[in-house]
């Protein structure tokens, strides 16, 4: 591992992960400052600035191995430190072009308003946007616990008011039910983090690693900051309120937060296990998080297939493909050494965080266009959606064939890593589970798929137009998904030191 | 047993009894009450452990504002909550117990095995503070250390507010926020309103200044503040702003604009964002905590004040 003072030089790009945090907060604090009006055209200038960064910031970590950068010049204890590397790096880059996605199909329901007094929904949804996009870029590059609450509080305020964008009662009881949820997940958070540092006076992440000892106050204190990011990150059985929240919020909105929202607290707990605590894993702990895991891919599916409404089926859906994610615990712990060891399953959780993104933004964004074309978004009414809406349905059917796993996808890679993590470490009770998650995956889809390819029962006439260039945005998105796959397996191929194994294990 | 032990004993006692009071109370109202005073005990105990600055913090917010925005709720809901008969279930009552007392019990456990002398920073804060300039630790790991933290917090602070505006109707939008007040009218609400804010602004502005050598900072002095306007708007001698007037819009974003751009400007002059060059490290940080003050007073204030209600004309 190298440490963070030897690398930490003002030359080296640092500079770049202030940018990637304070250039959307400027953004943002300019969008209230101006108006509803003002705020669209600011998100929409803020879109290609912020893909720029998180690119430069890429580059960096890819010439340099890691980006570092003392806040205030003050190094930690005292100090807080950021740090990229290419776990970071790859997130920045989701979010980002995931970000900008959402910002583009956005500008048809939250473009500059009409009418001078209104826009509410308008400067919600880019103040939202732009909030969410810093705090995720915090959590990606934030090295200090504290810090990391922080990130996870902006994260959640510029959340939850995305889920109830348009004011309907539903969205709001889901909003409310959300940000209890997340509330109590931060206060769980910030007890465990206040527990390490009155146990070994240090919230750095890198400083943590070296001092922390397997005692009470260590487990007292993963425990209970595990238990607050899992409700963030709705793993199951805590996932009650993401179905709600997350089909009831506008599409654009619904794409950041099943795409990119839920991750972030993810990372952290990554974070949380491989970097600040690697010693505390022991199998039992992480067999327990890889079954909850298992829960919400068997739960989640299961509810999938039920669902009658098309949003909420891709909603179940983002609860099961949250379990892959969890899943890396189990299969990274090395139990001859006793603790995590960043490898195969962790790169698979990278691309699965990664594809996933992409799949489930084009999914929801495609969801949203065929209920703006039939005014409807129940599944038995899709009849003659194959001819009437064929690029929104490809789109959806291509997001499927990486949630699914299907070669040569972003799903495929990761769940190829995990599936072969599985075999490695001899666990073979989750390689039943990823299969199996996988066949209920496809059959959910392709029931969907089955009712769009059927013959209309009422002509189609009655379909409402949309703009081919809406139709265009989760095409590419579900397009990058599947290709992904071939980045992703690059690591196979001799060589090639840019994959996602090679990332993982510059993990630690 | 000495006075201090058994005052300790009582403050403790009475702590936990308006946590039960406000836990067990059925209607919200009571339910509140119970809240403000459990802080305001609280905050005692604080002051006993000798950390004033939390206490003032938790008198101001935690009892104070959060008090208020609470009884203004339970005003709301009362004709509402005398309709509601059912309870949650019994079953999620009693996992909602087990889990906190889970949690309280495993915290205390691990609290009293911590060692003696914990480890902590509180010296290398107390040995760099000469470079700031500044006499109060806390302000200085706020403002100076963690100044980073404190900033994004404010950006917080401003997105929860774009967050209750944004829960007003959509024909309303931009137009006044209107306060229920929860008490009785009986005279002496306007009195206080009339009298008490030329004190609370000069006290509220000594909290900050001070704040840089003794207790105290922009916050606890912008709880103030906050709290003599909503006197004022409570009390009926004034009306919330509209929130489109622009200079509302550009208050609420002043204090992070303002901190953000001495942060930038600390790369060229200082060599980092956010670090002050030395000799004007502690009036740089003035300079940023006025109109931190007034952006956070504001924020409060408003927060409180709720989402914007449609109104009649332009």
């Amino acid at each position: 591992m190298t440490l963070l003072a030897e690398t930490v030089a003002p030359a080296a790009g640092g500079g770049w992960l202030v940018a990637a945090i304070i250039f959307p907060v400027v953004a943002l604090l300019l969008a209230v400052a101006g108006g509803a009006r003002f705020a669209a055209r600011v998100g929409v200038l803020a879109l290609p600035a912020g893909l720029a960064i998180a690119v430069a910031i890429a580059d960096g970590v890819a010439k340099h191995g890691v980006l570092g950068y003392y806040v205030g010049g003050w190094a930690p204890p005292l100090g807080i430190a950021l740090r990229a590397d290419v776990l970071s790096a790859a997130m920045l880059v989701t979010t980002a072009i995931v970000a900008s996605g959402a910002g583009l199909y956005a500008l048809h329901d939250f473009g500059p308003p009409r009418e001078p007094g209104g826009g509410r929904q308008t400067l919600g949804f880019w103040v939202s946007l732009l909030g969410a996009w810093a705090a995720l870029n915090l959590a990606f590059v934030g090295r200090d616990l504290f810090n990391l609450y922080v990130a996870l509080e902006l994260l959640t305020f510029a959340a939850v008011p995305l889920v109830c964008l348009d004011g309907r009662a539903p969205t709001l009881q889901a909003a409310l039910r959300y940000l209890l949820y997340a509330l109590v997940g931060s206060v769980l958070y910030l007890l465990g983090a206040v527990l390490l540092y009155g146990a070994f006076g240090t919230l750095d992440v890198e400083l943590l690693a070296t001092v922390v000892r397997p005692e009470p106050a260590a487990w007292a204190a993963a425990a209970l900051m595990t238990a607050g990011l899992l409700a963030k990150t709705a793993l199951f059985p805590l996932h009650l309120w993401l179905p709600p929240a997350h089909a009831g919020a506008p599409p654009a909105a619904s794409a950041v937060l099943s795409a990119l929202v839920v991750k972030g607290s993810f990372f952290i707990v990554l974070r949380l296990w491989f970097d600040a605590l690697p010693g505390l894993a022991t199998a039992m702990a992480m067999q327990f998080i890889g079954l909850l895991g298992a829960g919400a891919i068997l739960y989640g599916s299961a509810l999938a297939l039920r669902q009658s409404r098309l949003k909420l089926l891709v909603a179940y859906s983002t609860v099961a493909q949250i379990g892959y994610l969890f899943l890396v615990f189990p299969l990274a712990f090395d139990a001859s050494a006793g603790r995590l060891v960043a490898g195969t399953a962790l790169a698979g959780g990278l691309l699965q965080a990664v594809s996933h993104a992409f799949a489930k933004a084009a999914m929801f964004m495609s969801a949203g266009l065929v209920a703006v074309a039939l005014g409807h978004d129940r599944i038995e009414g899709f009849g003659g959606l194959a001819r009437a809406r064929p690029v929104s349905l490809l789109a959806f059917a291509l997001a499927g064939v990486s949630l699914v796993g299907l070669p040569p996808s972003g799903g495929f890679a990761a769940k190829w890593l995990l599936l072969s993590a599985a075999v490695e470490s001899g666990q073979w009770w989750w390689a039943v589970v990823i299969v199996l998650g996988g066949l209920l995956t496809g059959a959910y889809l392709i029931l969907v798929l089955m009712r769009a390819l059927q013959e209309p029962a009422a002509p189609t006439a009655s379909l409402r137009p949309v703009a081919a260039w809406r139709e265009a945005v989760p095409l590419a998105l579900a397009l990058l998904a599947v290709l992904l796959g071939l980045a992703g397996l690059a690591p196979f191929q001799p060589g090639a030191g840019t994959g996602a194994v090679a990332a993982a294990e510059a993990f630690q | 047993m000495s006075f201090e032990l058994s005052y300790e004993l009582l403050v403790g006692l009475l702590v936990l009894t308006a946590a039960a009071w406000s836990v067990a109370a059925r209607d919200t109202y009571s339910a509140t009450v119970g809240f403000v005073s459990y802080g305001l005990l609280i905050a005692i105990m604080w002051m006993q452990l000798q950390a004033f600055d939390v206490a003032l913090a938790e008198v101001a917010i935690g009892s104070g504002l959060t008090g208020l925005l609470l009884l203004s709720a339970a005003a709301r809901l009362r004709a509402a909550e005398a309709r509601v008969t059912s309870r949650p279930p019994v079953m999620l009552r009693i996992v909602a117990a087990l889990a906190c007392t889970a949690v309280s019990v495993s915290i205390a456990a691990t609290v009293l095995r911590l060692p003696e002398s914990a480890p902590s920073l509180a010296g290398a804060a107390v040995g760099a503070l000469p470079a700031t300039g500044l006499g109060n630790p806390v302000n200085g790991v706020l403002m100076a250390f963690r100044a980073f933290d404190t900033l994004l917090e404010k950006v917080v602070l401003v997105l929860s507010l774009v967050g209750v505006w944004s829960l007003a109707p959509e024909p309303g939008w931009s137009g006044r926020p209107r306060l229920l007040h929860p008490f009785a009218d009986d005279g002496v609400l306007r009195f206080l309103a009339r009298t008490l804010p030329p004190i609370g602004l000069l006290f509220g502005a000594h909290l900050m200044w001070n704040g840089a050598d003794e207790p105290g900072g922009a916050f606890q002095g912008a709880t103030v503040l906050a709290a003599m306007w909503l006197l004022v708007l409570m009390a009926g001698l004034g009306e919330a702003p509209r929130i489109r007037e622009r200079w509302l819009r550009v208050a609420v974003v002043a204090g992070p604009m303002t901190f953000i751009t001495v942060g930038l400007a600390g790369i060229g002059v200082a060599g980092a964002f956010l670090a002050y060059p030395e000799p004007h490290a502690k009036s740089l940080i003035l300079f940023v905590e006025l109109p931190m003050m007034l952006t956070i007073a504001l924020v409060l204030a408003l927060l409180v004040a709720g989402p914007p209600e449609p109104t009649a004309g332009p």
